[in-house]
């Protein structure tokens, strides 16, 4: 594997076929918008969005606006974004414009969708927060552990064990204890995924699928065996809601961002740490360079077996506590193979944010996004099947992952036991 | 005279030693090993979740090991009688010679290897992608475009006689299967997006998919639930007792598939190729063999087979396609490429073991009241200790073989 440099990674950014054909990427979402939406309207049709989610004191005006010239206004803004693109390039800025260009068509789409109706748009991005919460938190532990150099594609199972802990431990004593516990549930099990892959230098993907195996055995056995039959063994309770004083009175952003549960606090706090942590600390400038490069990293006296079992633990540590948000967080009770697939769209998340705290949460409120939209298709009556939606994070990682949008940058290491000579 | 004894007993000592060490050294042993181990863990398992053991070991000691023993007992009793079924039974209904009897006794047994069948396709189907050196995590989502590929095959063709209904509808679902094994091989060798996150991506969206198509164009428009229309009688693999026994001809066409898979990786020259590019590609690369061509030909052929699984239960046990009919495929027959070492014959008996296991457990769970799930604990068990051989070596004081054969590596993430 050969190791890019960030030279190569402007060159992607600047390249002139790069250039073209996002070019014609924003000539092509201008041209869909015209003959996908626009044509398939009467002229004089509103399209209406309420400004507060559901639950909310506040009381803000509906947004109510003619849909043609809204989107006509987005297909000239489109348009303008290729032909400038086409002759000048916007070089580095491009993954940005190509963004914004992104987001115009959703907003198109969903201008047109609720054409001669109504959408509660705050309610639908509120959704689209709660939803990003535990695959932005399994991204994060994807982005712990990966940043040493150790694949983790066994989140999903540590979440489900942190998920079953907290239910359990919650129900037996207070829900404060159930949340440390579910915590640590992810760690021992980060701890065997590192000892297997680290220690016994098993290939990491393997180690990863046995926890994964491991851990839909374990709670899927425990569950029909106690939580089933104890009924009061899974009512651990659920964390309240917290209004924040002044910001929640902010109009429209305050019921969106601060009126949650502590969960969707603590994912703007991990990735503020982390974030610092990885990037502006001598911890993580070790760790960073244990998973892009261990030699050199040893070479110059880093211990890289430790830093690896560290990070690797502090992963299931935010595993564990992705999964306590499924019971305590969520629904308040565990149920089998409750986290339903969400650790691997986590995964998803972090190579879709390019290794990155704030890119894995950008692409974790993409994909919660897309989630809550698909629940809102059938009230829409948009031709559409919400399974088709639901498609999309998956397609979207897929691109990614081919480079079409420009390859990502994992940790070069990623995925290779280190061998000390 | 004595010297000579000496000398025979001092040979006589060493061939047992050499035999020893041999078996300690033979990798069979650590798989030996590493499945009794992981049953030992089970029962353990069983014994520490049972009350009753607890309540026993209040009484004494004695009496709390003799109900730990006897709760596991119980369990792997019940898992017996359920897979290969009850020996008594069985003796009695044979003294009786009463013919339905007998197939009644004797249906655990047959069941047991229906149930083997889709893991000994899906199973090939991770092994041979191990030999290219690819991880396919995607054989449920091939599982389930072959079936549904399978299932549209069988219904809407029409008028055609069995003999040539049956192989056309498993051609369809070894191509479903092997389109989309196809993708993620194709994007690997074109842009070297790495086929484990393709594969489970691929997983997801052939689930949304085949959601989609049971509620839409594949649904029986009988009938209100997501199920397809029953597929044609030309198209059923034909069963080989009277019912109450299920077993069909697809165990017979698993274990051809297996044969076919041994040539084809070690009697031909494309095998040849493949299996030099997943042990060394860069061996392979200068040698002249195309990488690319058998990273796409490997996972063509991989998805095929999962492909297989999902047609031979939708010829040979269901009948129709059904949402999530075959759920956990994907993760069993990674265990099963692992526990067979990716030989095909390795996977066949991987696979009947797990066939055995699996629909013992259905029995264990109605007899003994533990919950199937314990079935994928054994497998993970038993799977550390393939995966990690260091471990079981460990534990029986194994000596280290020299060259450690066979030893399943894969390259990282999607670099170059």
């Amino acid at each position: 594997m050969t190791t890019k440099t960030a030279t190569l990674n402007d060159f992607e950014k600047t390249s002139p076929v790069r250039r073209i054909v996002m070019g014609l990427v924003f000539l092509l979402a201008a041209g869909l918008i015209w003959f996908l939406f626009i044509r398939t309207l009467e002229p004089g049709v509103k399209t209406t969005f309420k400004m507060m989610p559901g639950g909310s004191n506040q009381t803000i005006p509906d947004w109510i606006f003619g849909t043609v010239p809204m989107l006509k206004t987005l297909v000239g803004i489109s348009l303008v974004a290729g032909g400038y693109q086409l002759a000048r390039g916007f070089r580095k800025r491009t993954n940005l414009v190509l963004g914004l260009v992104g987001g115009m068509f959703v907003f198109a789409f969903l201008t047109w969708a609720t054409a001669d109706g109504s959408l509660n748009l705050a309610g639908l991005i509120r959704s689209a927060l709660v939803k990003a919460v535990p695959l932005t938190l399994g991204a994060l532990s994807g982005v712990l552990c990966e940043r040493s150099g150790v694949v983790n594609i066994a989140i999903e199972g540590m979440m489900l064990t942190g998920a079953f802990v907290s239910a359990l431990v919650g129900s037996l004593t207070n829900i404060w204890i159930g949340l440390l516990a579910a915590v640590l549930s992810g760690g021992i099990l980060a701890a065997v995924l590192a000892v297997l892959s680290i220690k016994y230098k098993t290939d990491q993907i393997i180690a990863g699928t046995i926890i994964n195996i491991f851990a839909t055995g374990i709670t899927s056995f425990l569950s029909a065996r106690f939580l089933q039959v104890y009924q009061n063994l899974n009512d651990p309770g659920r964390f309240p809601t917290i209004k924040i004083p002044v910001l929640s009175d902010i109009p429209f952003l305050g019921p969106i961002l601060f009126q949650h549960n502590m969960f969707v606090y603590a994912v703007f706090i991990f990735l503020i740490v982390i974030t610092i942590g990885l990037y502006y600390t001598r911890w993580g400038l070790r760790t960073r360079s244990v998973g892009e490069h261990p030699k050199a990293a040893d070479t110059l006296g880093i211990n890289v077996f430790r830093t690896r079992y560290f990070s690797v633990i502090l992963g299931g540590f935010m595993a564990g506590f992705g999964g306590a948000y499924f019971t305590l967080g969520s629904v308040g009770r565990f149920d089998e193979l409750m986290t339903a697939g969400r650790g691997f769209i986590g995964l998803a998340a972090m190579i879709f944010g390019n290794w990155n705290p704030f890119g894995s949460f950008s692409a974790g409120l993409l994909f919660g996004f897309f989630d809550a939209l698909a629940s809102k298709l059938a009230i829409l009556k948009v031709p559409i099947p919400s399974e088709v939606m639901l498609m999309f994070p998956y397609l979207a990682t897929m691109v990614i992952l081919a480079g079409v949008i420009g390859r990502g940058q994992m940790p070069a290491a990623d995925g290779q036991p280190y061998e000390k000579e | 005279m004595s010297d000579k004894v000496k000398k025979q007993e001092d040979l006589k000592k060493d061939a047992g030693k050499i035999f020893l060490e041999e078996i300690s050294e033979s990798p069979l042993t650590v798989t030996i090993l590493a499945i009794f181990t992981g049953l030992l863990l089970g029962g353990v398992l069983v014994a520490i979740t049972t009350e009753a053991v607890y309540q026993a070991f209040g009484v004494s000691l004695w009496e709390g090991i003799k109900a730990a023993v006897g709760a596991a007992w119980q369990t792997y009793q019940a898992l017996f009688y359920g897979s290969v079924g009850n020996p008594s039974k069985i003796i009695a209904a044979f003294q009786s010679g009463d013919a339905e009897e007998i197939r009644w006794a004797v249906n655990p047994f047959f069941d047991s290897l229906l149930v083997s069948t889709p893991y000994i396709f899906a199973g090939l189907a991770v092994a041979l992608g191990f030999r290219v050196g690819l991880f396919n995590i995607g054989a449920e989502g091939q599982l389930f475009i072959g079936a549904a590929t399978t299932v549209t095959a069988a219904i809407y063709l029409k008028g055609l006689p069995a003999i040539i209904h049956i192989p056309v509808s498993l051609l369809a679902g070894f191509l479903g299967g092997g389109l989309w094994g196809f993708i993620p091989g194709w994007l690997k060798a074109a842009t070297g997006g790495h086929e484990v996150i393709n594969t489970i991506m691929m997983n997801y969206i052939a689930f949304r998919l085949s959601e989609f198509l049971l509620r839409g164009p594949l649904k029986n428009p009988e009938g209100f639930s997501p199920v397809s229309a029953p597929i044609q009688e030309s198209a059923q693999l034909p069963r080989l007792f009277q019912a109450p026994i299920r077993f069909h001809i697809g165990f017979f066409i698993a274990l051809f598939f297996a044969f076919l898979v041994y040539l084809f990786l070690f009697k031909t020259t494309w095998g040849f190729t493949l299996r030099t590019v997943g042990a060394n590609p860069r061996a392979a690369k200068y040698a002249g063999m195309s990488i690319i061509q058998s990273t796409v030909l490997g996972m063509f052929l991989s998805g095929g087979l999962a492909g297989l699984a999902g047609a031979n239960e939708v010829l040979g046990v269901n009948h129709n396609l059904a949402l999530a009919f075959a759920s956990g495929y994907g993760f069993d027959s990674i265990a099963l490429a692992l526990l067979g070492k990716s030989h095909p014959l390795g996977v066949v008996l991987a696979a009947i073991l797990f066939g055995f296991l699996r629909n013992g457990a259905i029995q264990m769970q109605i007899l003994a009241g533990i919950p199937v799930d314990i079935i994928s604990i054994l497998q993970a068990f038993i799977l550390a200790f393939i995966a990690a051989p260091a471990i079981i070596r460990t534990i029986y004081r194994l000596k280290e073989p020299e060259i450690d054969i066979e030893a399943v590596t894969l390259r990282g993430w999607g670099g170059n």
